[in-house]
């Protein structure tokens, strides 16, 4: 300390606040007369809130219509010999965050550690069969030595990173579907089979994977120079977004059928996905654009006093920067479109929260409301948050807003 | 971007090669497949609607309705026309759209700003709230209300009582309400005339300060007039103008009061909540956006908290706040068209059963579709206004 006060050059950072604990409850619950009063009031709602919810928790509440319908939740009418290739999807997804996190995040092992313990607790579960155990455990695996491989580095290693997940949110789709050239290993499986949490994520994924480029072509018609590409773009952009997801989807399910010529049908599933990526390609356009507009006019110049086109310029130049500044806004916007798939329960999908209420519609569950939904919502409370807690974490790592 | 090069003949660009050209070639090839694609839709509509016999047309909202709406604003029945249904249902979105609105407001200024404050217990369960409602979707927070709650109170004849007295009923919640006597007649030209003498003073007042150039409170004198003459025609009305009906039970059913169905209620409460942690964070970011150096001058200058609060903080942070609090409240009323999976007759409902009714698919969508864009294009307006108003307060 000593040789610090000698030079006298050195700022010292402030010093840190140090408290006994008496101190920190002194200085953070009853600093003044008012706080003490908020305290306590607090403490009271807390107890009035948490009291009954607790009660019920520990001693009413009967888990056991979670636990029969537990597959039906998950996976809906998905075929139980196909099972293996959702297992497969969730081990590649192990290898893409371990490598992400390997390229990316490092350190941090406390959360690793969390994120690592999720599928360890899940094994301990009651209900998980010792295949699904085993399985569990081996993803760990996996992503532990996905990341490993990617703390090699190297900029074509963080390049692949980037494009597995693209490679991976496509392949979700394909192998879920399954391919109809090769019925012996992966038969299609038909839409009305899918349910449940993956209907969900499926939808997610399509939503995400089609309406992106959609949005991207949208935000830049709405910027373009050209009038009729403009307001074509304006038009479908406020229109979309001035309606009600549910009126897109009952659209999809109720005039797409009138639109198609005669003898051609796409069924509910596709549909429901046709209106999930139109309505959310126009608010990730507005999301976009927010970009586009804070990217500043003399990167344009730039690009075009280097000589390159009016496309490289875009593809290179100012796309790049844009969508990096957008991040945060654009993950918001897929926790957004992850939560609102549950709308599709209005056009009859049977995804998480249409088998919930299917589940209760069953005589010897119709009591049973509160413990179906409870796991509903802390099912989507979980993915939501994770998925926002990740794009805090990207946020920091990839710097946006310090360039 | 449109580079304009100097050419060195005037005439050397060949107009195949002339970016002008290209744009207006590139937009008209642009707008005919659009054209195209959407008249291949629309014949393929229509050649689908004529094999269903179908025509295309409103002449079937004067059509009589046939059924039933349980709540309804204005007088409604079976043998009224699908257009009234219509205004039935616009009605109900524009009533829980409105207490919506104001409640989540309400409930979102307390959180964000307990978000902030001093006291770790008010912030933790502030940022509990907000991040167990964003992070759940809406759908499941209202049929959670539903079905798990609202229709789970005790039956009628078991009603729980809350001072007021408020009952909760698995039919409903009733609370007291006022109703007009023969007096209230008199009571409501008082009324007007408060009003009115009320603005006048207002609109003075306000004349006069900007003319002084001194603060002359204007908006407390409006209301210390207004109240005044109110209490004034209370006292002075032959008898009492308005007359407490508390709810009680009559047999099998709740009778009085205002009785608010588990439906309504389920649809206002899930609203207002799951907007109000939206709101939260607008307000929270407004506050932050707010540099710690204006506090600390306004505080230097001898301002105290609140007059902190009111003249330095919340103006500049109102700027920040008014555009994403108007798109919360867009998506409010927007979000209720979800009534339709729990039963609430809002404007979405009621187009669905007026669908069933007549299988008029493309003519109802078209109305509700164009109804939900005007009220979303008149809030943005309304908001937009309200906005530049207040960005007037910029240097």
């Amino acid at each position: 300390m000593a040789e610090e006060i000698a030079a006298p050059r050195q700022i010292l950072p402030p010093p840190a606040e140090r408290y006994t604990w008496l101190g920190w409850i002194q200085k953070n619950l009853f600093s003044t007369w008012y706080n003490s009063l908020l305290t306590f009031i607090t403490l009271g709602l807390a107890y009035a809130l948490l009291k009954p919810f607790l009660t019920w928790l520990l001693e009413q509440a009967n888990w056991e219509v979670v636990e029969v319908n537990f597959r039906l939740l998950m996976v809906g009418q998905y075929p139980p010999d196909e099972i293996w290739r959702i297992w497969l999807l969730l081990y590649l997804l192990a290898a893409v965050v371990g490598l992400s996190w390997g390229v990316w995040v490092r350190g941090r092992l406390a959360l690793a550690l969390g994120l690592l313990l999720a599928p360890l607790l899940l094994a301990l579960l009651p209900i998980a069969t010792p295949s699904a155990r085993l399985n569990l455990v081996a993803m760990d695996l996996v992503a532990v030595a996905a990341s490993r491989m990617g703390r090699l580095g190297g900029p074509s290693l963080r390049r692949f990173a980037a494009w597995s997940w693209v490679i991976y949110l496509v392949l979700v789709i394909l192998v879920v579907r399954g391919f109809a050239l090769t019925p012996e290993v992966m038969p299609r499986v038909p839409t009305n089979l899918w349910g449940g949490l993956l209907l969900t994520c499926l939808l997610t994924v399509v939503g995400i994977v089609f309406s992106f480029p959609l949005g991207i072509l949208l935000a830049l018609g709405r910027r373009s120079s050209l009038p009729a590409i403009r307001a074509v773009s304006v038009v479908y952009i406020e229109v979309i977004r001035g309606v009600p997801l549910v009126t897109i989807l009952f659209m999809a399910a109720v005039m797409v059928p009138f639109f198609l010529p005669s003898g051609i049908t796409i069924d509910r599933v596709l549909r429901a996905m046709v209106g999930i990526t139109l309505f959310s390609a126009a608010y990730l356009a507005e999301n976009v654009r927010g970009g586009l507009q804070a990217v500043p006019h003399g990167q344009f110049e730039a690009a075009s006093a280097l000589g390159l086109s009016g496309f490289k310029t875009m593809t290179r130049i100012i796309l790049p920067q844009a969508l990096r500044i957008v991040i945060p806004v654009l993950m918001g916007q897929f926790i957004a479109l992850f939560k609102d798939t549950t709308l599709v329960v209005t056009i009859g999908l049977l995804e998480l929260l249409g088998i919930a209420r299917a589940v209760l519609a069953q005589p010897q569950y119709v009591s049973y409301q509160r413990e179906v939904y409870l796991f509903v919502a802390a099912i989507f409370w979980v993915i939501s948050y994770l998925m926002s807690y990740i794009s805090q974490r990207l946020e920091s790592v990839l710097g946006v807003g310090e360039r | 971007m449109q580079i304009t090069r100097p050419s060195r003949s005037g005439r050397s660009t060949p107009f195949w090669r002339d970016e002008r050209y290209l744009a207006l070639l590139g937009q008209a090839v642009f707008l005919a497949i659009l054209v195209l694609l959407l008249g291949y839709l629309a014949r393929n509509m229509l050649a689908n609607m004529r094999q269903q016999g179908l025509g295309l047309g409103f002449d079937f909202l004067k059509l009589t309705s046939g059924f039933d709406i349980g709540e309804h604003l204005i007088p409604y029945d079976r043998s009224s026309t699908f257009q009234q249904a219509l205004l039935v249902g616009l009605l109900n979105t524009a009533l829980v759209s409105i207490l919506g609105i104001f409640f989540a407001t309400l409930l979102g200024l307390i959180f964000g700003v307990a978000r902030l404050s001093t006291n770790f217990l008010v912030q933790l369960l502030a940022r509990g709230y907000i991040e167990f409602l964003r992070n759940i979707p809406l759908l499941v927070l209202l049929i959670f209300l539903y079905t798990a709650v609202f229709i789970k109170f005790p039956r009628v004849r078991e009603a729980v009582m809350l001072p007021g007295p408020v009952m909760l009923t698995n039919r409903g919640i009733a609370i007291p309400w006022a109703i007009p006597t023969e007096a209230f007649s008199i009571f409501a030209r008082f009324l007007g005339i408060g009003l009115l003498l009320a603005l006048l003073v207002y609109l003075a007042l306000k004349i006069y300060e900007r003319r002084a150039g001194r603060p002359a409170r204007a908006l407390l004198w409006a209301c210390l007039i207004f109240i005044m003459i109110t209490v004034a025609g209370w006292l002075l009305a032959p008898a009492q103008p308005l007359a407490l009906d508390p709810p009680r039970v009559e047999g099998l059913r709740l009778a009085g009061g205002r009785q608010m169905s588990p439906e309504f209620m389920a649809l206002l409460v899930g609203l207002a909540i799951y907007t109000s942690a939206f709101i939260a964070d607008v307000v929270r970011a407004g506050i932050q956006s707010v540099s710690r150096g204006q506090v600390e001058a306004s505080r230097s200058l001898g301002l105290n908290t609140l007059k902190t609060l009111r003249l330095i903080v919340l103006p500049q942070a109102l700027r920040v706040i008014i555009p994403p609090l108007t798109s919360q409240y867009l998506n409010l009323i927007k979000n209720s068209s979800l009534a339709v999976v729990i039963g609430y007759p809002e404007l979405f409902h009621v187009s669905g059963t007026i669908l069933n009714q007549s299988g008029r698919a493309v003519e109802m969508i078209a109305v509700v579709m164009a109804i939900y864009l005007s009220i979303s294009l008149l809030t943005s307006a309304f908001m937009n206004w309200y906005n530049r108003r207040v960005r007037l307060v910029e240097r």
